[in-house]
């Protein structure tokens, strides 16, 4: 593909179903009330000249560019800010115009450096092709004026770089980070010639609040703000339209190279998830795929203590499979088993769990969404009678009240979180549920109204007691309840009883009783009200439980089945839905059916030819339990680190270390590798050929940009592998794959390469039924029929604090950095978070003698670990807070191994733990240690 | 707050926790579900056989509820 280059319609669309019919320099078109001339005239294939105005923005008005004349009017109105009215003629080339545009054009061109040969944006510069097209010739008033061509060059930022003197002040890139982005980081400094865009007061970028989104080198019309790669490479030469592979919201792309070379990433317009917006992961952060920390060979060795050796992928797959099979020979079948990844495609995890169930002969897989979103799984499953969420991520801007719920979208999901801040400005009301004092709590032009700042492990009382006033001040959906759902009548009566109360659960969970029935009654009384949620929830002993309190909440209400409502989880990764559809958990095949399920079993049994087993397999915990106890010997890691990012990581250790055989894929060197005997190397999201499923159940295309520089694709080595245990498998194209998955997933028997492409993705359930997918699920029935309520009753937790461990730690994710950090670390992202730091309340802090910057220990009753305080009132007293991106700080070593009840999800959020200051001279001894460490592991 | 309890012990009382709201009679059942619909069956080996040894730190429920599984007993490998 060449350069794809997406049409811009000047002004945002305006749907509606009143039509305008108007006639633009002759040609007829009609388009929806409210449409802007400008946007008119393009869609009758006539391109007003403009600078100021592009169609992810609001109309501006100042370049005066694209003036027209109308006839009946006066003047020569701006098209981009004037609406369409019924039989209006246009004209968009006369005399007058062309010499009002011509003489804008020399004003820019008078204060603009002439370098167009040498400038970054030859070839992509708006202002250059605006020159072209108004047929400037000469500028009348020189070049010798006063002028801002001395400007200094910002290049703070590690992704783009700030070049004022060829700004032009058009404001695209302050509307960008206001209307796109919603930072408002960005601003015009001073009045008439002296205006400037501007980082906050005077700041650099990256001193300033900017999220480095990549909304404003989007939106810039020059070289004003370029990327850096652009600048270093030149002018990519064609694109390939691919997904991102860093969180659950899935954003489309287009990969623009130079060859195979990748210049940048640019989101994509078309993209479902995305719609033209980014942040700084996905845009940026992208060079660790070529980070020469990448492990490209195989490489084997008989001990963990022994040097690797690299071979041929011949030997490394004849290595595994001789080794597994041999400890299935001496251990049992069931003594070796496989972790799958949800940052691998829908294709290689399917073919994973086909390894696992047909050529291993147990089901013995699980995947990393057992760690985060496995109670999303259980909980939605029983209540509605599907693991996924509800809504597509458009629905939001549908909704009256916002509920947020143990989620912190503006670092974990930040384009989704983008949508819902725009929502909050047009007057949404905000309910944010989390111990923490999260960004949107309080942030430019947007407030929460209620922010219940429970304590960390009481989600349950809490959601009981927002139910608790629906119920009992009459505030229920009743005829939603009586049409589409059963067990309310047990489940009310519950709720209802005194200890439910705010009042009662007070106490228990910190909310004021006040502020919970005003958050409840915003809630029931919205017309549309939504619930966002994440890790928050589900990571807790009664994660599952919480699913079904808020599935609860929302039936109860009438909140579910249309736009603007709904129970929709943010997931962590780029394809935890799309994972644990495939068939990863050990008690399901795909599609989320049962492995005792006779009918289903039979379809795979007569497909793949092999007799399965009806019994479930073992969890991630319980596999690590087991090798500890000696009956589990042998374990494949697709893609995961669980050796940095599994809870209670001495036990994950000990685990590792007793096994005969740890296989590890990956693209690098990670902590888990230490304990492996074979590193099969991965390929990068930008090597690969499949398909992604994001948290809003959207099935997006993920294109090869270039061939796996390991010579393998991740799904050839799992057939390769199966293949050498004796059992076949092989396709020549992941698009076979997914016709297999479409065979047998009823949610997926419409989905194929052909539609995705026709489509550009498609949301499951896409079968007979929904040919192009489904938005919006539950709309007329739930998918078990009724929509049961379940009786959730509040258990506290096993973790609790004491003198010893008095404080409680959670922990949570940032911006800048992803998961284990493997992959931001490796990029410029580091210039935001280089290590994890300790939030600790300013009164927790001050007792302990910690100042900020301080290095503490961190310790819980099962490990502990050093790292730096950072002193901050988001917390509450009582409660610390950290991340887990980098592998020295090795936050899990203080995860305990409670888990969810009924998933064995880690309660990573919910931690008895002491802090206390390091002697500096000690804390100068442990750094100088890790940095030995550091350069020993570099 | 620290257990010393076999990991299958301290779940299976962990899913009788979840159904301690229901009777007596369904909670047994519904941690026999649980367990039998979502525990490798060498898992339920063990708790059972943890059970059979006196039930230390096992809560009543769990322990009906193994005796409730014991005829569906598997010494399956998974």
């Amino acid at each position: 593909m060449s350069l794809l280059k997406e049409p811009d319609f000047g002004t945002p669309e305006r749907p509606g179903e009143a039509t305008v019919s108007v006639e633009v320099d002759g040609l007829a078109v009609t388009v929806p009330q409210g449409t802007s001339v400008l946007r008119a005239a393009a869609l009758a294939g006539v391109d007003v000249p403009k600078l100021c105005a592009t169609d992810s923005l609001e109309a501006f008005g100042s370049c005066r560019l694209c003036v027209v004349e109308i006839d009946g009017r006066k003047g020569t109105p701006a098209s981009c800010t004037t609406p369409v009215a019924e039989g209006m003629r246009v004209r968009t080339q006369t005399p007058r115009v062309a010499k009002l545009r011509q003489g804008v054009m020399e004003l820019y061109l008078s204060d603009h450096p002439l370098d167009c040969l040498t400038c970054p944006a030859n070839g992509d510069c708006e202002l250059q092709d605006m020159a072209g097209v108004v047929g400037l010739r000469q500028v009348r008033y020189g070049y010798e004026g006063e002028n801002h061509l001395a400007a200094e060059k910002d290049v703070s930022n590690p992704y783009f770089d700030f070049d004022p003197s060829k700004c032009i002040v058009c404001s695209r890139c302050v509307r960008a980070c206001g209307e796109v982005q919603g930072t408002f980081a960005l601003t015009i400094e001073g009045r008439g010639f002296d205006s400037k865009v501007s980082p906050g007061a005077g700041e650099l970028f990256q001193d300033s609040e900017c999220v480095s989104c990549g909304a404003c080198v989007q939106a810039c019309p020059t070289a004003t703000l370029q990327e850096r790669s652009v600048v270093d490479l030149g002018m990519p030469t064609r694109s390939v339209v691919t997904t991102c592979a860093y969180c659950g919201v899935g954003c489309s792309f287009k990969a623009e190279l130079r060859g195979d070379e990748l210049v940048r990433m640019v989101p994509y317009k078309d993209g479902g998830a995305n719609e033209g917006h980014s942040c700084v992961k996905g845009r940026f952060a992208f060079g660790y795929a070529t980070h020469p920390d990448r492990v490209m060979k195989p490489m084997v060795r008989e001990k963990t203590t022994d040097p690797w050796r690299e071979v041929e992928w011949d030997e490394a797959i004849a290595t595994v499979a001789t080794k597994l099979r041999d400890i299935q020979q001496r251990y049992g079948p069931g003594s070796i088993g496989a972790i799958s990844s949800s940052r691998c495609t829908n294709e290689e995890v399917y073919v994973l769990q086909k390894m696992v169930r047909a050529a291993f002969g147990n089901n013995n897989v699980d995947t990393c969404a057992r760690v985060c979103h496995s109670p999303t799984g259980y909980g939605l499953k029983q209540t509605f009678g599907e693991s996924a969420g509800t809504q597509d991520f458009r629905s939001v801007a549908r909704a009256d009240v916002i509920m947020v719920i143990g989620a912190n979208p503006t670092d974990a999901h930040p384009v989704f979180a983008s949508r819902m801040k725009r929502r909050l400005r047009e007057g949404a009301d905000l309910i944010v549920i989390d111990p923490r004092r999260i960004d949107l709590v309080r942030s430019p032009h947007i407030e929460a109204a209620h922010h219940l700042q429970l304590k960390p492990s009481t989600n349950v009382a809490v959601i009981n007691a927002l139910a608790h006033v629906v119920v009992t001040e009459g505030l229920a959906d009743n005829s939603f309840v009586a049409a589409r759902c059963e067990g309310f009548e047990e489940w009310a009566e519950f709720v209802a009883r005194p200890e439910n109360s705010p009042e009662a659960t007070e106490p228990i969970t910190g909310v004021p009783a006040g502020e919970l029935r005003a958050a409840a009654r915003l809630y029931a009384q919205a017309p549309n009200g939504a619930i966002y949620y994440g890790l928050g929830v589900t990571e807790h002993s009664q994660g599952s439980t919480m699913v079904m309190g808020m599935a609860n909440l929302a039936m109860a209400c009438g909140n579910v089945g249309r736009e603007g409502v709904g129970v929709n989880p943010l997931r962590g990764q780029n394809n935890v839905q799309g994972s644990c559809d495939m068939g990863s958990f050990p008690h399901e095949f795909t599609g989320y059916r049962h492995v005792a399920d006779d009918t289903v079993r039979t379809v795979f049994e007569n497909l793949w030819g092999r007799e399965l087993l009806p019994k479930p397999g073992l969890r991630i915990p319980n596999m690590f339990d087991a090798a500890i106890d000696g009956d589990f010997r042998g374990l494949f890691v697709q893609g995961e680190d669980i050796a940095q990012s599994d809870p209670n990581l001495n036990h994950v250790t000990a685990a590792l270390s007793s096994m005969e055989l740890v296989v590890v894929q990956d693209l690098f060197l990670n902590e888990t590798a230490k304990f492996a005997h074979v590193l099969l190397p991965g390929a990068s999201f930008l090597e690969k050929d499949g398909t992604f499923t994001n948290a809003e159940r959207r099935v997006n295309r993920v294109r090869a940009v270039m061939p796996p520089k390991t010579g393998k694709h991740e799904w050839q080595i799992i057939c390769d592998l199966a293949t050498a245990m004796g059992y076949p498998m092989a396709y020549d194209h992941p698009r076979q794959i997914m016709d297999e998955i479409a065979q047998v997933t009823p949610t997926f028997q419409g989905v194929s390469y052909e539609l995705l492409d026709k489509l550009g993705s498609v949301q499951w359930p896409c079968n007979a039924d929904a040919p192009e997918g489904t938005p919006t699920m539950h709309v007329d029935d739930f998918t078990r029929g009724k929509g049961r309520f379940v009786v959730t009753n509040y258990v506290p937790t096993d973790e609790r604090t004491t003198s010893r461990f008095p404080l409680v730690l959670t922990t949570g994710r940032i911006l800048s950095q992803y998961n284990v950090g493997a992959q931001t670390r490796r990029t410029g992202n580091v210039a935001w978070h280089a290590e994890d730091v300790l939030e600790v309340h300013p009164h927790d802090a001050e007792v302990r003698g910690i100042g900020d910057g301080d290095t503490v220990r961190l310790a819980s009753r099962v490990g502990e670990t050093t790292l730096r305080a950072c002193v901050s009132d988001r917390m509450p007293p009582g409660v610390v807070y950290t991340t887990f991106h980098h592998p020295v700080t090795g936050a899990n070593v203080v995860t305990t191994e409670i888990s969810d009840w009924a998933t064995n999800c880690p309660e990573y959020k919910v931690t008895a733990v002491q802090v206390a200051l390091v002697h500096p001279l000690e804390a100068a001894a442990t750094g100088a240690a890790e940095d030995d460490r550091l350069a020993v592991r570099d | 707050m620290s257990t010393t309890l076999p990991p299958e012990s301290r779940m299976a009382n962990d899913i009788a926790r979840a159904f301690r709201h229901l009777p007596r009679e369904q909670a047994i059942e519904a941690v026999a579900g649980h367990i039998g619909r979502f525990w490798d069956p060498r898992m339920r080996s063990r708790l059972t056989r943890f059970v059979d040894e006196g039930a230390e730190g096992i809560a009543p429920e769990v322990v009906a509820a193994v005796r409730l599984l014991m005829p569906r007993r598997e010494s399956g490998t998974g």
